[in-house]
């Protein structure tokens, strides 16, 4: 069975469409890209996949169990947990405190926790700066941070909305392979993403978004050439050529 | 041991203070410092601490300060023992006013906590067959001396303090933090932020009534604009904002200097009080906007940074 799947899911904002009768799995081991021009509904889907919002319809089962009426903090306790597009660090605690509130989250227990919180930062090449800050940290670290808070939680399924975007290449160079790294530990991932090279590099599968529909799916080379998806984001005279 | 010295020394001093001071004024004011240290301590836990401001914990104070009385007029019982009756009422009153106001973000809660105290207040003022109305209430028993009351209240004060620092030291504390940074992002990681809140509130109205219930056995008389007043919501705000919001130690650094000030103020003109008072707190939060505490924190780490960048640049 699949870890994640998704079936009819919809949510309207008053008379507008975001998400319309979305179909989606994702098996246990794969990294997804989950694609679309700018306001096709990427983010609403990740917020409805985690509590944040309340879909108008459709099915939501993770790991077998179906998440409908659940809370944010209780989808993320049975391993689905996201990130936020714009950054969210905790201003005003360490870079360390910011990571152990997943760990703290997840266990009571402090041994443990602390160990969660190490190996994520340790993971995501944080733990020189564990004192700092998050104010002294440049948006690389920031973006790293935020990863490193949600890995902290111990997902089964990692949702990353745009995890890309605003690093450096050389930092956007080492993402593919912790990336890689994250999903030997057994962490499935799932990211939106616009920068379809990066896309096409790391992802096993992607859906792409169109409108609040899936208009394509399949392996990134095949969609990067499908004449939908070429139309969605270009408009209709490239699409022919 | 450096790290305990410092709070046995208060001990200490805070214990036999009482047998050295025999001024009944200073022992009045000492009481009236740990009171306000006391609910400034309840306050920060839910609006330094979580990030949950409230403008009507007086509903809170004021349930406990009559739930007390009353039990004491009515039927006799201790004022001691009906002091815990009267914070297990404000905690279970405190239920609702969370659970409905928490789910929302933004200034909601803040909001509601007026109207709430506000509504509480009227209450307790037209139900005059219960509670006295306007006229409030008299405690004609003889509950004991100012020394008496001294200890009693600093060790309500203490057990506070323990409460409120085990709940910052424990797991709770990064919930705490974490909500008040950014609430989606707390709840993104797995914390349960709406429970968390309303615990907190519950905790902190709890120990707010004991403190209202204190004051109404130590005054021996309450009334609705006594003991429901704004002002008494406002005065905790003001000892944690000006001792330092969301430090353990900040409120009652604040009952400190706030409890003294606002009485000398009174002695000097009961008609411009307010207005010098107010002009105080002006200008103290434009010099230490983060209470005394986190400025005195803040002047020792860069005296401890500049004394390090000397051992450097002499090394260099």
């Amino acid at each position: 069975m699949s870890l994640l799947q998704v079936a009819g899911l919809t949510c309207r904002f008053g008379g507008l469409v975001a998400v319309n009768r979305f179909d989606f799995a994702v098996e246990s081991g794969e990294i997804v890209g989950l694609i679309g021009p700018n306001g096709a509904g990427k983010t609403t889907v990740f917020s409805l996949l985690t509590g944040f919002l309340r879909p108008d319809g459709g099915h939501i089962v993770f790991d077998g169990t179906p998440l409908a009426g659940m809370a944010p903090h209780e989808i993320c306790l049975r391993g689905m947990v996201r990130t936020f597009q714009n950054l969210k660090p905790f201003p005003r605690l360490t870079i360390r405190e910011n990571v152990m509130v997943g760990a703290m989250a997840r266990t009571a227990e402090r041994k443990l926790s602390t160990r969660y919180a190490d190996e994520a930062l340790e993971l995501m090449g944080l733990a020189d700066m564990a004192n700092r800050m998050p104010n002294e940290l440049p948006i690389g670290h920031l973006k790293m941070l935020e990863m490193a808070k949600a890995l902290a939680t111990l997902p089964r399924l990692l949702l990353l909305d745009e995890p890309y975007a605003g690093l450096t290449p050389s930092e956007g160079a080492q993402l593919g392979d912790l990336l890689q790294q994250i999903r030997k530990k057994g962490v499935t991932i799932c990211l939106i993403e616009h920068v379809m090279r990066f896309v096409m590099a790391v992802c096993d599968r992607v859906v792409v978004l169109h409108h609040g529909e899936k208009i394509a799916e399949g392996n990134p080379t095949a969609v990067a050439s499908d004449p939908m998806v070429i139309k969605a984001y270009l408009g209709r005279a490239y699409a022919g050529s | 041991m450096r790290k305990l010295a410092l709070p046995s020394l208060a001990g200490v001093i805070l214990l036999v203070y009482p047998l050295m001071v025999r001024n009944r004024f200073f022992l009045h004011l000492s009481v009236m410092v740990l009171l306000y240290a006391l609910l400034g301590v309840s306050w920060n836990l839910l609006g330094g601490y979580t990030g949950q401001i409230s403008f009507g914990h007086a509903a809170f104070f004021g349930t406990g300060a009559y739930t007390s009385t009353l039990l004491l007029l009515r039927f006799g019982i201790s004022p001691w023992l009906g002091m815990l009756v009267g914070a297990v009422l404000a905690l279970l009153l405190s239920l609702p006013l969370g659970w409905l106001t928490f789910r929302l973000r933004g200034p909601y809660f803040a909001l509601s906590t007026l109207a709430f105290a506000e509504i509480v207040r009227v209450i307790v003022y037209n139900w005059d067959t219960l509670t006295g109305g306007g006229d409030g209430l008299n405690i004609s028993t003889d509950l004991g001396g100012v020394v008496r009351f001294y200890y009693i209240i600093l060790a309500l004060t203490v057990a506070a303090l323990l409460v409120a620092g085990a709940c910052v030291r424990s797991r709770w504390g990064y919930f705490l933090n974490a909500i008040r940074e950014d609430e989606d992002a707390a709840e993104a990681l797995g914390v349960p932020a709406t429970r968390m809140k309303v615990i907190v509130l519950a905790i902190s109205a709890f120990f707010v009534a004991i403190g209202g219930s204190f004051f109404a056995s130590y005054q021996l008389y309450i009334n609705p604009d006594l003991v429901y007043e704004s002002q008494i919501s406002i005065q905790m705000i003001v000892v944690t904002i000006v001792g330092g919001i969301g430090t353990l130690e900040g409120p009652v650094v604040g009952a400190l200097i706030i409890v003294p000030l606002s009485e000398y103020f009174r002695s000097l003109s009961p008609v411009a009080n307010p207005l010098i008072y107010g002009l105080f707190i002006v200008v103290f939060m434009l010099f230490l906007p983060q209470g005394i505490v986190s400025g005195v924190q803040r002047l020792l780490t860069r005296r401890t940074a500049a004394v390090a960048d000397q051992h450097v640049s002499a090394s260099v």
